[in-house]
């Protein structure tokens, strides 16, 4: 089996969009190849392996956080790609969208605090059975910023608990450092299939121990192993 | 016709707005039990049919003005 040497990777950018450059810039750090998407595409790049939904404000957060961004054309071509199985990452904003669009469960709504947090968590990975967290170690505490006024994420009792015996609570805030009010402390969930990812914290900014922590190339390189994977099968 | 589409966080959903409110109203002297803040929305249709535009809205609140997951709604026609 050849292994393709830069899996294709790109970043969807929304009207609003902000992080969408730092996520490039860390698949590109990571060995992907990482073009940026507009979002009025109407298809994905023909060699896309999987896709990231960056951070931001996409539409300016009107309604709801996400809600506008999902009827974007891009997002057809996403949730036609994330059907068949394609990878597809939402970080903050990105997980705001995938929410919206039904692609993930549950819903985002302002933090507990109602105060916008800045700064680093402390996560628990709580499997590292997924394309998105087999770097990570099960078990291991890492350290990753998160950047958001909306993060309190939400599911009834029953369905936490079912997504938790399916296994599709990827990553928790570590006790006493829920920054949202998240139910269950979750911080990222995986869908049923485990092809789609959405996370609050922001692992494409913590890829440079200049800033702080590595811990973000762990998720991001995991995505880029996996990427790499399917390239391959699909050649 | 008008139409106004009311937009509530269901019971039981964590509502800090509302708690915020809450806490400024009774600051104030008032005697609250509890205050819960949603989202109201106009809309002017281009039908003056009240059937058809009560479909229509419910579509609206279905596909965009609310997630259900979270929230709940209550459409007030205007008069024909």
């Amino acid at each position: 089996m050849s292994i393709a040497p830069a899996p294709v990777i790109p970043v969807v950018v929304f009207p609003g969009s902000n992080d969408d450059r730092d996520a490039q810039r860390a698949l590109e750090l990571l060995g992907a190849e990482s073009p940026r998407v507009w979002h009025t595409d109407e298809q994905l790049p023909a060699a896309t392996a999987a896709v990231v939904l960056p951070g931001g404000f996409s539409y300016g957060d009107y309604l709801r956080c996400g809600a506008i961004a999902r009827f974007s054309p891009v997002m057809q071509a996403v949730s036609a790609f994330a059907a068949d199985g394609g990878l597809v990452l939402g970080i903050c904003n990105g997980f705001q969208i995938l929410t919206e669009a039904g692609l993930l469960p549950g819903a985002l709504r302002p933090n507990e605090s109602l105060s916008f947090v800045c700064r680093d968590v402390a996560l628990i990975v709580e499997t590292s059975e997924s394309a998105f967290t087999s770097r990570c170690g099960q078990g291991r505490e890492l350290s990753i910023p998160v950047k958001h006024g909306d993060g309190c994420w939400f599911v009834d009792d029953a369905l936490l608990e079912e997504l938790d015996a399916n296994g599709q609570i990827a990553l928790r805030y570590a006790d006493g450092a829920n920054p949202n009010g998240a139910v269950g402390n979750v911080a990222g969930v995986l869908n049923g299939d485990g092809n789609v990812f959405g996370l609050m914290p922001h692992p494409e900014h913590a890829v440079d121990a200049l800033l702080g922590s590595t811990d973000g190339a762990l998720i991001l390189g995991s995505l880029v192993d996996a990427a790499r994977l399917s390239a391959a099968v699909l050649v | 016709m008008r139409a106004t589409v009311l937009v509530r966080p269901k019971p039981g959903i964590l509502d800090p707005q509302g708690q915020a409110v809450e806490g400024s109203l009774r600051h104030l002297g008032f005697d609250v039990a509890e205050t819960r803040v949603g989202r109201l929305v106009d809309v002017e249709l281009a039908t003056e049919d009240r059937a058809e535009a009560l479909a229509e809205l419910e579509r609206m609140c279905e596909q965009l003005l609310t997630n259900p997951l979270i929230e709940s709604y209550t459409i007030e026609l205007g008069a024909a």
